[in-house]
């Protein structure tokens, strides 16, 4: 994992006491909200609906098991006693003191962790494959330039005022499980014919009210290029982007009216003036970062033993969660092990502090004490013996960690909607409860087979409802909580935005409405096809007629 | 995030505490009540904005932050939220496990 040198750690220390200055001059009266709030977004801080809310970011979704213990304490010690995983790898908590903030800054900063872009106009946090490193598909590590793209972005002076938010994501397999093409720019990492390793660049990707998908401006990008070619980018909609109308200011608005040739030609004539300059990246500083990501030594370890054999064939439970809930990893012997925050009638997401201590313990005995962060709000342990998986998936269950729910219809992504959020216009988790309520029988669950549920409780759309293989949007109608559905949404490398099946439907109806859907998948579905095979087969008008012949 | 914009009925105020961010209602003797059903209710919009004016103050004074007017229905001695969302923020999450953000 990438450690902090003297040079960050002072930083962020010096960041923290300034901050804490900022919060005394504030509950003094030096500043007022209006000169607070930027700088308290700045640090994370926002007022939610409820309280306080800080956002903690978690760089690529990559946690050791002592930063995982720290995030425990700060639950427990300035919060309730449980924290949020978001849909961009972060960490939420929803209770937080503003006079306490800068002692939980503090604590997080002994750990390497701050609440620096997660908030404001500026390059957000960086996300990544959260199997990065240990997929089997994987040509390299995304993280190692993830790292480098944090160390340009943080502060960075030019880009520290844009139009708009930005958030920049990097896959390092073909198979994209980091959402690229829905981020202002996806950097997928790919062989070219002459073998080298480098980026396709896509950007103007997004949701939110004008959902978009990213066009690629350049087919390959080598490495060393990397940073040039961002700055380049941002140059151009730091320039262009719209100021005026918030809900035009991202840069897929820019991308969408300049049309994606001009775009890339405008990058181009940009990047031409600062490719060979000092953001060229030379090859010992990649290497330099790379030797942070060095994988663990794995000590042999064998593919099957006795335990796991027996286990397998007499527990359904197991059988089930090795199904969906284990990868292959790279290394033989070992596999990538995903924990459910998705139980049955809980909040996607949520872990509490006791949760977090023992899944840090669980990931120094089974992990070489590290965990990931998920977009789709769970963790994950990437080094795991395939000989501790039975033992592992015994602790998990404890835990009520070990739902054999990955990837299907009740591993759920939900924002916090209006149970929590300013924003909302209805709420989202109490939807995904009742789904995952309504489908609790994990056989019947795994009959229907992957199916990616997104909620959002309003239009900016924290919950990909738009990439959803069935999103739901929650809408205010006369102060009462409508649903819309759209159906046939991917985030994938083949990814697509979901249409809209018909008129939303109300809050008593909406956990039906998934369930004709279902049905009418399960009725249609010819043999190995899944939920979004069918419907990309069939098209809109089954479900449409079903279910609004049902209402 | 202001939603007072075309009220018509009833009004009460609401902000957040500004050291702990809890959020509190505007009671009939100028206090910070925790407690919905403790919120003075306006009738006009000449209250409302008189109710504004003492929140805008206690902004000032630094006891709370960002006050706005939200619609009420009054029953008896009751005060309650008309939106959910002003029910929600008076209540606490509607989600179960969790501890509710104040007693309503």
């Amino acid at each position: 994992m990438y450690v902090y040198d003297g040079y960050d750690q002072t930083f962020l220390e010096e960041r923290v006491a300034q901050f804490r200055d900022q919060v005394r001059r504030r509950l003094a009266g030096d500043l007022s909200e209006d000169e607070f709030k930027p700088l308290r977004l700045t640090n994370g801080l926002y007022l939610q609906l409820h309280a306080y809310m800080l956002r903690v970011a978690i760089p690529y979704g990559t946690l050791s098991a002592a930063q995982l213990r720290q995030l425990a304490h700060v639950a427990r010690r300035y919060d309730k006693g449980f924290g949020h995983f978001t849909t961009r790898q972060n960490i939420q908590y929803h209770w937080m003191k503003l006079e306490q903030v800068p002692d939980a800054l503090a604590d997080l900063a002994r750990v390497q962790m701050h609440g620096l872009q997660t908030s404001g106009n500026c390059i957000r946090n960086v996300t990544a494959d959260h199997w990065a490193g240990v997929a089997a598909d994987e040509i390299e590590d995304p993280r190692v330039y993830c790292e480098i793209v944090r160390q340009w972005s943080t502060l960075h002076p030019e880009f520290s005022f844009l139009p708009r938010k930005f958030k920049i994501a990097i896959t390092g397999s073909p198979n994209d499980r980091a959402a690229v093409r829905v981020h202002d720019i996806g950097l997928r990492m790919h062989r070219n014919a002459e073998g080298e390793v480098g980026f396709e660049v896509m950007v103007g990707g997004g949701l939110g009210r004008t959902p978009i998908i990213a066009r690629t401006i350049r087919d390959f990008l080598p490495k060393r290029h990397l940073l040039s070619y961002l700055e380049a980018i941002l140059r151009v909609y730091n320039q262009l982007g719209r100021r005026d109308n918030i809900y035009k200011a991202r840069i897929k608005i820019l991308v969408h009216e300049l049309g994606v040739a001009k775009m890339a030609e405008m990058v181009e004539a940009e990047w031409r003036s600062l490719k060979d300059g000092p953001l060229a990246l030379p090859a010992e500083e990649i290497a330099r970062i790379q030797a942070h990501f060095t994988p663990p030594v794995y000590p042999d370890s064998p593919v099957f033993t006795p335990e796991f054999d027996a286990l397998r064939l007499s527990d359904a439970g197991f059988r089930r969660w090795l199904k969906v809930n284990v990868a292959p990893h790279r290394q033989l012997g070992y596999a990538i092990v995903t924990l459910s925050l998705k139980p049955e009638g809980g909040v996607p997401g949520d872990m509490t502090a006791d949760q977090m201590d023992a899944v840090a313990a669980l990931a120094d005995r089974h992990s070489f004490g590290e965990v990931r962060v998920t977009h789709t709000q769970n963790l994950v342990l990437p080094h795991v013996r395939r000989a501790d998986l039975p033992a592992l998936w015994r602790g998990l269950s404890e835990l009520g960690l070990a739902t054999a729910n990955i990837g299907q219809v009740t591993d759920i992504i939900a924002c916090p909607g209006l149970d929590y959020c300013a924003l909302a216009n209805a709420r989202s988790i109490p939807v995904a409860q009742r789904i995952t309520q309504r489908f609790s029988d994990l056989a019947r669950v795994h009959d229907i087979g992957e199916l990616k549920i997104k909620i959002s409780g309003c239009i900016n759309a924290c919950g990909h409802h738009h990439v959803g293989h069935i999103g739901i949007l929650g809408v205010d109608k006369g102060g009462e909580e409508f649903y819309q559905i759209t159906l046939g949404g991917s985030e994938d490398q083949n990814a697509s935005l979901g249409a809209i099946v018909g008129p939303a439907v109300p809050n008593e109806v909406i956990v039906d409405a998934v369930q004709t859907v279902i049905e009418t998948y399960l009725s249609l579905r010819r043999p190995q096809e899944r939920f979004l095979d069918t419907y990309r087969r069939v098209g809109m008008a089954p479900f449409k007629e079903r279910l609004y012949a049902a209402a | 995030m202001i939603k007072n914009k075309n009220l018509t009925g009833p009004q009460s105020v609401t902000a957040n505490r500004l050291a702990d961010g809890v959020v509190v209602f505007l009671t009939a003797d100028s206090q910070w009540s925790p407690r919905v059903s403790d919120s003075a209710v306006a009738q006009d919009a000449a209250t409302a904005a008189a109710l504004m004016a003492i929140a805008g103050k206690a902004a000032a004074d630094r006891i709370v932050v960002a006050p706005y007017l939200f619609e009420v229905g009054v029953e008896g001695v009751v005060v309650r939220p008309l939106s959910a969302r002003e029910s929600i923020r008076a209540k606490g999450p509607t989600v179960e496990e969790r501890e509710p953000a104040s007693l309503g």
